[in-house]
């Protein structure tokens, strides 16, 4: 913006240059490490490589073991469960939090630091702290009974049927102050008029929040959701801290296979086959949405 | 001039000790890192240092499944250690034929590692293409079941002398509370016990039929059925351990909260490090009191291909030290295993080593599933029995399809 003078017109290309020039480092990276590292990863998993790479091609022969792996189907299933939950659970937990918080209440700043202290902590301590407070010989079993309910059992980590909901919990007291944060960000974006204009309307405050406040924070909640969805896709730390999978695989996520196989087995393409599964899931999810959200129409 | 012949000068000085000395650092990784492991390992690191060399301690925490990972991330990734544990086997397989590790033939002839290696599937198991490319430290055997003879005496029981009678003694044990059979939560600890009762139950015979010439229709047999059985009862009798690692398990043990555990003779190094003296606090029967057979398997180090010729010059020094009959000694007494060779006197080994020693000697000796399958279908087997140990609603006659399915996908 210095104003110079210019003889003529500018080319479209050398406009802005030196931005242009400044984001050719990350541009590459996108293309070649992301993009050609997937693309490479996509290749290989149609191979039979075992230890390092190479390119003796065998068809879907991966995939069809891999979705005959028990353990493959249940990590699916626990990631659909632990995905659903807490997709649903932080964002109504995070909300009501948020709009409590919003209520001008009194120190604020400490409840605020309370609820997000558990977000600087990463999932492996998370994990390691539940897996200490879940833990029936020294945890919350443990403290009831000695309150006197001798026959109180909580021990969801060690019990198969259950144990992914114990992941959750860990995972929900993690993220949920985030969550909170960001939404908070978001009310507090409103403007003051609007609160008052619907009061002046008569309009109960709960009816306010659902029909005018919500709808108008969707940028915010688009930007939470993206930032939950790609927690839950990549949730490995927190499984392997906590149960390492277990009790038997009860608890085992994609993630985690992925990795077991491509460094414990020796079996990259069997890795590469199950880590190609995790993106064309996401894929499937991510296209049709951002198709109903960018297709169609332009934004200005 | 003047400063372009003092830099000259100056870089002389500081060059010219690093090439008088012959010494060399070597990083060593590894992943002993129990109580009795560590004490066990810095025997190695003594005698390596007293070569005038220096051991740099890599240790890395977690089993091997967690090391082994990082291990061959850092050889194909192009940043070497001097040299690194691996069970000898096939682990490091692909990373020979791809000509990252280094040849040892040269020390190996050398030193006649050919005859005093005993026994000789030892250096089999590091020899690919008629090169040897690893070091055998010690032979670790999988088949011991560990009892504690305190558990036993508050429940009002006999120390059993096999699988059967301890099997039978279950019940008492869980009467006074304590768990039976002490089985850990990582996967390895599941397949290995049911490794161990394969053994002991069918016979070397039909383990070497499954895991040898990967015959499936031997696995999805009879024979089997009855080792899948005991496996059965082996997870009624683990109800309750909610332990993760082998020690912590091992320690249940040595505590008397638990009757027994079927893990390998590393198991030692902890009763020893717990003051506990064999035959009074503890029994020990091989091959589970059934079948007096142990397997060979072990650890082994290997020595990736360093450009610095100081350094391979050191790891030649270390390969030797590893072998020598003092360190075999003071290591393998620590560590609770035996001797790669022969000609050691280990008369300060106690009952259950020189158990272990007798059958050596008797050449009751098997390999190891990990000198015969690849770690692909090791791995699938780990995933098939902790599931099975963990999950009770899943019958024995599925789990042994599916164990038949992969063997017969194996490679």
């Amino acid at each position: 913006m210095t104003g110079q003078a210019h003889t003529g017109r500018p080319s479209r290309l050398l406009r802005n240059l030196s931005s242009k020039i400044a984001s050719i480092p990350m541009m590459l990276t996108a293309v070649v490490i992301f993009l050609g590292g997937t693309i490479w990863t996509v290749v290989y998993s149609f191979t039979n490589s075992r230890l390092l790479p190479r390119a003796k091609f065998v068809g879907l022969d991966q995939y069809e073991r891999l979705w005959d792996a028990p353990r493959w189907i249940v990590s699916i299933q626990n990631l659909a469960i632990y995905g659903f939950f807490t997709l649903v659970f932080s964002l109504v937990v995070g909300f009501l939090l948020a709009a409590l918080m919003d209520q001008k209440i009194r120190f604020e700043n400490t409840f605020r630091t309370i609820f997000l202290y558990p977000f600087a902590l990463s999932f492996i301590v998370t994990g390691l702290v539940w897996q200490w407070i879940l833990n029936p010989e020294f945890g919350v079993q443990s403290v009831v009974r000695a309150l006197g309910w001798t026959s109180f059992t909580f021990d969801p980590l060690y019990n198969a049927d259950i144990v992914i909901y114990g992941v959750l919990i860990a995972g929900l007291w993690q993220g949920t102050g985030l969550v909170m944060c960001l939404l908070l960000a978001g009310l507090r974006g409103i403007d003051e008029d609007i609160w008052k204009a619907a009061r002046v309307d008569g309009i109960p405050m709960w009816k306010t929040y659902l029909f005018i406040v919500i709808p108008m924070m969707r940028p915010v909640f688009i930007t939470t959701l993206v930032i939950i969805a790609s927690g839950i896709v990549k949730v490995y730390d927190l499984v392997v801290a906590q149960t390492s999978g277990g009790p038997g695989i009860a608890s085992e996520v994609p993630a985690k296979y992925v990795y077991d196989y491509m460094f414990q087995a020796q079996n990259l393409g069997q890795g590469f086959a199950a880590s190609t599964m995790m993106l064309v899931t996401v894929a499937i999810i991510i296209i049709p949405w951002a198709y109903l959200e960018f297709g169609g129409r332009k934004r200005g | 001039m003047k400063i372009r012949s003092m830099a000259a000068a100056l870089a002389v000085t500081v060059a010219l000790p690093f090439a008088a000395a012959h010494a060399a650092d070597l990083e060593v990784t590894h992943w002993w890192t129990s109580g009795g492991e560590a004490a066990a390992v810095a025997e190695l690191a003594k005698a390596f240092d007293a070569t005038g060399n220096k051991w740099v301690d890599g240790a890395i925490a977690g089993a091997g499944g967690t090391a082994r990972p990082i291990m061959i991330s850092r050889i194909t990734g192009g940043d070497p250690m001097g040299a690194t544990q691996f069970n000898h086997g096939r682990q490091a397989e692909e990373l020979v034929e791809s000509g990252l590790m280094r040849d040892l033939t040269d020390v190996a002839t050398r030193e006649n590692w050919k005859d005093i290696i005993k026994p000789a599937s030892l250096l089999d198991s590091c020899t690919i293409d008629g090169k040897i490319y690893c070091a055998p430290v010690n032979i670790h055997s999988w088949q011991w079941l560990w009892l504690s003879n305190g558990a036993f005496e508050k429940a009002g029981v006999a120390v059993p002398k096999n699988w059967d009678e301890f099997v039978a003694a279950a019940p008492a044990l869980e009467k006074a509370g304590i768990v039976p059979l002490a089985v850990g939560g990582q996967p390895w600890q599941a397949a290995g016990a049911f490794d161990v009762l394969m053994v002991a139950i069918a016979g070397k015979d039909t383990f070497y039929k499954v895991f040898k010439d990967r015959d499936a229709e031997v696995a999805g047999g009879p024979d089997i059925a009855k080792v899948f059985k005991a496996a059965d009862d082996a997870r009624r009798m683990s109800k309750g351990t909610n332990v993760q690692d082998w020690n912590q398990a091992t320690n249940m043990v040595i505590t008397g909260k638990a009757g027994g555990q079927i893990m390998g003779d590393w198991a030692q190094g902890e009763f020893a490090l717990a003051g506990q003296v064999a035959g009074k606090d503890y029994t020990c029967l091989p091959g589970l009191g059934v079948n007096d057979i142990i397997s060979t398997s072990g650890d082994a180090f290997y020595f990736p291909l360093l450009k610095d010729e100081e350094k391979s010059k050191a790891q030649e020094v270390l390969a030797s030290t590893l072998i020598a009959p003092a360190t075999q000694v003071a290591f393998n007494l620590k560590k609770g295993s035996l001797p790669v060779r022969g000609d050691v006197d280990l008369a300060a080994a106690n009952d259950c080593m020189k158990k272990g020693l007798e059958i050596l000697a008797k050449g009751n000796v098997i390999e190891a599933p990990d000198q015969m399958l690849s770690a692909d279908s090791q791995k699938q087997k780990e995933d098939l029995f902790s599931e099975f140990f963990a999950n009770p609603s899943m019958t024995p006659e599925d789990a042994q399809k599916r164990f038949a399915g992969i063997i017969a996908s194996a490679e």
